[in-house]
């Protein structure tokens, strides 16, 4: 199987001559002075960086993969069982909301250009990782995501408009998380993954074998069978993070805590090589796919850009979740095609050859030569597919011209859920004072 | 002496302590090639080596409990946390070790930390960036706690905080980082020491006391009431752990008015203690009860709402009229808000 591989994983720099994808040898080439074992990364500011090879303990990385860049399908007979419903017009549903997500995220960024939003965080160049693995889940799962899953979010059906009024700053969330089964996007890294496993166990601890796990604790006995026959018995939910997320505490206490209690979720880890201004062999030195098998749960690295190939192992990770079989750690190896946010400047730490390097790998673009060939996509259905895109896109942008500034008062709603006594009297003092100045208003305008 | 930014001021003070000291190391996320989301460690990477400035994994408990490490070994780590909201994930390693680590070990270690934090709104950004938590690092013992609103200050207080053989918080306000002002590398052993307020302008009839990026509001507040015939003194509080109650108190007798303004909530807040402690000191001089200017006791709203939360020259001159009896003074409590009236 043709390989997609991590810029710096040890393929790319041996150019493993026959698995490697033109793409891939693409990022190889001479580098002079580095001595086995190490990686040199030069940025265009003259930062330069000596790192050690993720080691691959003899395990093959190579992302699993479905279609590769040029629009070429393979059968994966493990990968395909979980795609069996899905046929042309399941594909072509796919394609579209791909398109249709990218066309939010770059109106999005188009809106914050014009000062209509504070801040944008594209997702530029992971629409399958997020459109393949949110296509995967029922409506009852549950996700609790980081803040640039817009994809996800568009296709858990909230209006993109309600998407925009946090970026907007009119709003501290822009949906009903009950009614989209999605949090609010978490800004503070890492700490939507804790939620999910929390919410999780709540879903075992309503079934009827919440007491056996280990010392009668909670958990659920395990299926006989670990295919797509197993029967399912819970909901699931699915945590979005970035690469720079496995740094942090909370995402190894959530691995270990689902792992532990054999919790019905999934880690969804989009490794867009870039946390900020730093690369993920920066966060680890292994491929972060590794993390899993430490805590005991299963790992798949895939092919990111991929929308079947992550759409099969997405599903198959929540099966396994709502069949009792625990939790599942996905590492979608993509890459951010655009700036951190609107705020940022990519110039200033990484190199023009790695956006032409992946560009090369467009998920969209992916689909777009698969189904060609198959003669699903023809210029008319692009078309088509565009006219949907453009469609939620003036919508959204109609939509945002339209959120109006909240009120002064809602500053104070919703601190507590009771009534707070001193919380209520600063609303009351705090709206007194303002009246004051539209009695002044009224005086003046009386002379 | 030059004219440069408040970032500037602080990437020149970096600069200098690291030049000074070779134990000096700065840790961070993005504080490498990027120089900080706010440009803050600008090109120190390349000056003295991606060995002496340090990107860091992304975990803040990570970084401060390694710096903790580093310190035991004699280094004194400079750790910038890259906004306000992000110093939660590090609270155990800084309110349980870094903190209590000199007592602890009955003062044969040190912990000379810096941890450089962003701070406060104003500027219109997303969640968890414009917070003011300067009162949690107040309350912890063991923390010194300082705040700049100047270039100069920027400069001469961080390497002073760097200096510190104490764990320091030093907090810069956002909205200050692209203003203006004259910067000098001056020798530390002249320059006012940092747990020292300092009298900004004045004045005769009131004192407002504040810090960081409300010092300019306040200095325009005074501006605004000299039209109407009052006296404003502002006292520029710059260290608010320990805080220099000779200053305030010695104005406040004169005055025997006092308006605290801060950003962060009211209830626990750093003027609660201030205004506690002016009472018990001044209490014979005091005109009128201290009045508190503060941000709402609720989370940091959305931006298109934050001027309501936010102290703005207005709040501050009201709070002026207030403590001058003009108008109802107001206390924020239940039932009895309108009890103390002028
Ligand atoms: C606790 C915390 N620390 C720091 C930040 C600042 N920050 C925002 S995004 C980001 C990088 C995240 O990288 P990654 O997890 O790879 O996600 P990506 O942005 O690539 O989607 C950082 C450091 C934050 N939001 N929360
Ligand atoms: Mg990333």
């Amino acid at each position: 199987m043709p390989s997609t591989t991590d810029p710096r994983t040890k393929d790319d720099l041996s150019q493993a001559g026959e698995s490697a994808s033109s793409a891939d040898t693409a990022h190889g080439g001479a580098r002079d002075h580095v001595p086995a074992g190490w990686v040199q990364r030069d940025t265009e500011n003259g930062a330069r960086h000596l790192d050690a090879t993720p080691d691959d303990g003899g395990v093959d990385h190579t992302p699993v993969r479905l279609i590769d860049p040029d629009g070429t399908r393979h059968e994966v007979p493990e990968l395909d069982r979980w795609l069996d419903d899905v046929d042309d017009a399941a594909m072509l549903g796919l394609y579209t909301d791909m398109v249709a997500a990218r066309r939010i995220d770059t109106e999005a960024t188009a809106l914050q250009r014009q000062g209509q939003l504070g801040l944008w965080p594209p997702m530029l160049g992971q629409e399958a990782a997020q459109i393949g693995s949110s296509r995967a889940l029922r409506e009852d799962d549950f996700v609790f995501s980081s803040y640039r899953e817009q994809g996800v979010a568009y296709v858990r059906g909230i209006a993109p408009t309600d998407l925009l009024r946090v970026w907007r700053g009119a709003a501290p969330s822009g949906w009903d998380p009950y009614e989209y089964r999605m949090a609010p996007m978490q800004v503070i890294i890492g700490a939507q993954t804790l939620h999910a496993v929390g919410y999780a166990v709540g879903l075992l601890l309503e079934t009827a074998t919440a007491g056996s796990g280990a010392h009668g604790g909670i958990g659920v006995s395990r299926p006989d069978s670990d295919g797509p026959d197993a029967p399912e018995r819970t909901s699931a939910t699915i945590s979005y993070f970035g690469d720079g997320a496995t740094s942090q505490g909370d995402v190894h206490e959530a691995m270990t805590f689902a792992s532990t209690w054999s919790a019905p979720t999934v880690f969804f880890c989009q490794n867009n090589q870039w946390a900020i201004s730093e690369p993920v062999d920066l966060q680890s030195k292994v491929p972060l796919v590794e993390r899993a098998r430490g805590y005991g749960m299963p790992g798949v690295r895939v092919d990111g850009n991929d929308v079947l190939a992550v759409l099969a192992v997405t599903r198959e990770a929540l099966h396994r979740a709502r069949a009792g079989l625990g939790p599942t750690f996905i590492e979608a190896v993509t890459y951010r095609m655009g700036p951190h946010t609107t705020a940022d400047d990519p110039t200033r730490y990484r190199d023009r050859s790695d956006l032409e390097e992946w560009s090369g790998r467009d998920p969209i673009a992916r689909l777009a030569a698969h189904l060609r060939d198959r003669g699903v996509l023809d210029d008319d259905a692009e078309a088509a597919a565009q006219q949907t895109a453009d469609e939620v896109a003036a919508t959204m942008r109609a939509g945002v011209y339209a959120v109006a500034d909240p009120d002064w008062s809602t500053v104070f709603d919703h601190v507590y859920a009771e009534p707070h006594a001193v919380l209520d009297a600063e609303r009351d003092a705090y709206g007194r004072y303002l009246a004051g100045f539209a009695d002044n208003d009224t005086q003046e305008a009386a002379r | 002496m030059s004219d440069m930014t408040l970032g500037q001021g602080l990437n020149t003070g970096l600069r200098q302590s690291l030049a000074d000291d070779d134990k000096v190391v700065l840790l961070g996320e993005d504080i490498g090639s990027l120089g900080g989301v706010f440009r803050v460690t600008d090109k120190l990477q390349s000056e003295f080596g991606p060995h002496r400035v340090i990107d860091t994994p992304l975990a803040e408990s990570g970084i401060l409990g390694t710096a903790i490490g580093m310190a035991w070994r004699g280094f004194r780590p400079v750790v910038e946390i890259q906004f306000d909201g992000f110093v939660q994930p590090a609270w155990d390693q800084i309110v349980n070790q870094v903190a209590k680590m000199h007592a602890r070990t009955v003062g044969r270690v040190t912990m000379p930390i810096t941890v450089r934090i962003p701070v406060a709104g104003g500027i219109g950004a997303a969640e968890h960036h414009s917070e003011s938590p300067e009162a949690y690092f107040v309350h912890t013992a063991g923390l010194r706690v300082v705040s700049v609103s100047n270039p100069q200050d920027a400069c001469t207080v961080l390497r002073q905080s760097i200096a510190s053989d104490d764990p320091v918080i030093f907090f810069e306000p956002k909205r200050l980082y692209h203003v203006k002002g004259p910067v000098e590398v001056e020798p530390l052993e002249s320059a006012l020491p940092m747990s020292r307020a300092r009298v900004v302008r004045p004045g005769h009839d009131v004192t407002v006391v504040t810090w960081g990026s409300h010092v300019a509001g306040a200095l325009d507040a005074a501006e605004a009431m000299k039209d109407d015939g009052v006296s404003v003194e502002v006292v520029d509080l710059r260290s608010l752990s320990p805080w220099d109650s000779e200053t305030v108190v010695e104005s406040v007798r004169r005055t025997g008015r006092v308006v605290v303004v801060h950003e962060g909530p009211r209830q626990g807040g750093v003027g609660a203690d201030i205004c506690s402690v002016v009472t018990e000191r001044c209490f014979a001089d005091l005109a009128m009860p201290p009045v508190r200017v503060t941000g709402h006791d609720v989370p940091y709203p959305p931006a298109k709402v934050e001027g309501h939360y936010v102290p703005d020259m207005d709040r501050v001159c009201y709070g002026i009229d207030q403590a001058l009896g003009r108008v109802p003074f107001e206390t924020f409590t239940p039932a009895t808000s309108t009890e103390v009236a002028a």
